[in-house]
């Protein structure tokens, strides 16, 4: 998120975090994900904290190094560091992020209460992400990664992804 | 070092650990593609939750250990993981068994976590318990489904339930660190955890229209680092690169 509030300096580590994307969800940048938990300005040294979305995300090491990379390529001393406290929520996945996972494919978690009841099979309440239709099912509360679901679509007959609420 | 401390989070970490092996194996040997699938996902859970407790005692340790030489290069008598955790696979019955128990009891022990007075501690179980919820409604689920299935599931889910009740009893057998952790506020208060798990397993297995198996001793040793056969041979694979090839890395 790029506030007009911030100073210049963390303006500009924020403009470049928002080009790192999450190479599971390619069209997510770490910035809608919501794993940036706070940036650390000391004239050219930056230590960013992040946050894994799942303990064994195999994701985070690459999506760390993808952000020293992008400092470094801009003159930054960058560091690293991650924190688990507090635990990510996946509330924290921005806006514009639901957005752009919707277009790509994914559906968006819902509320957690909603939530329980899909992954419980209790209620029909993700939505097809091909064909819009709300008559959809729980496949599975694991997919393709640790932060999915698979669900399919009674309608178009459809699998798709739903990101788990956690 | 703490030496209190780094014992307890290899008691908490080495659990974990094995079972995630145990789990490991079955990926692309899953009964259907969802269930590898999620039993492969659970694997790499506890594995991330492993690698949060071993890189803590390692830093308590010092002296330049790491999560590494914590999970491959140790003795077969040096690992605290229970004997419930090295049981192998046999059908998917025996699998969502013994997962169903270490999950109620896995669940029970990190809710009481986020409240140690240790703050790294309380972090990675507050982390941990929103992955774990996943696991044991998974295998809950399973058991309900199998013991309500058919003829042939309920006596499946029946036998795998009644067998793995031997290996209950060492989940709520408090060595002395624990009772130490517990004191200072760090660890877990095993009297609730009995009870919590007693109540949870007794009504899904009332659900799943399965016995509640009366037992009343316990296989054991796990925690004292003496091991059934099994590990050994886990230790083996487990170990291979790092024996094969000391001090490799990715």
């Amino acid at each position: 998120m790029v506030e007009s509030s911030m100073p210049e300096s963390e303006h500009k580590v924020r403009e470049i975090l928002a080009t790192v994307k999450d190479p599971e969800i390619p069209v997510l940048t770490v910035e809608d994900m919501g794993i940036i938990r706070g940036i650390e300005l000391d004239g050219q040294k930056v230590r960013v904290k992040i946050t894994p979305t799942y303990s064994g995300c195999p994701a985070m090491d690459e999506i760390a190094a993808d952000i020293r990379k992008a400092l470094l390529a801009e003159g930054y001393e960058p560091e690293v560091v991650s924190v688990l406290s507090p635990p990510w929520s996946s509330l924290w996945i921005s806006e514009e992020g639901r957005r752009k996972m919707e277009v790509y494919g994914i559906a968006a978690p819902l509320e957690e209460v909603a939530d329980k009841r899909a992954l419980m099979g209790e209620k029909r309440v993700v939505k097809c992400t091909h064909c819009g239709s709300m008559n959809t099912r729980l496949v599975s509360p694991f997919g393709s990664t640790a932060c999915k679901a698979l669900f399919q679509c009674n309608d178009c007959l459809e699998p798709f992804d739903y990101f788990k609420c956690i | 070092m703490n030496k209190s401390l780094y014992d307890y989070l290899i008691l908490l970490g080495d659990s974990p650990l094995i079972l995630g092996h145990r789990l490991s194996e079955l990926c692309g040997h899953g009964p259907n593609l969802e269930t590898d699938i999620a039993l492969s996902n659970i694997a790499l859970d506890l594995f991330g939750q492993v690698r949060n407790w071993y890189q803590y005692a390692a830093e308590v340790h010092g002296e330049g250990k790491t999560e590494d030489d914590i999970a491959f290069l140790r003795y077969e008598h040096e690992y605290r993981n229970v004997v419930l955790t090295e049981q192998p696979n046999k059908d998917f019955a025996w699998v969502i068994a013994r997962q169903f128990y270490f999950d109620a009891w896995h669940f029970s022990l990190l809710s009481q976590l986020t409240e140690s007075r240790d703050e790294r501690i309380s972090a990675i179980a507050a982390k941990s318990i929103k992955e774990v919820t996943y696991h044991r409604r998974f295998s809950s689920e399973w058991v309900k489904r199998l013991g309500d299935g058919t003829e042939e599931s309920h006596i499946r889910m029946q036998n795998a339930i009644a067998h793995f009740a031997m290996y209950k009893g060492e989940l709520f057998e408090e060595t002395n660190v624990e009772k130490e952790m517990f004191a200072s506020g760090t660890g877990a208060d095993f009297k609730v955890l009995k009870t919590q798990f007693d109540s949870f397993t007794n009504e899904v297995l009332n659900d799943a229209g399965l016995e509640i198996p009366q037992i009343d001793w316990t296989q054991r040793g796990g925690k004292q680092g003496v091991h059934s056969e099994h590990l050994g041979y886990i230790l083996t694979d487990l170990q291979y690169m790092q024996r094969a090839y000391p001090g490799m890395q990715w």
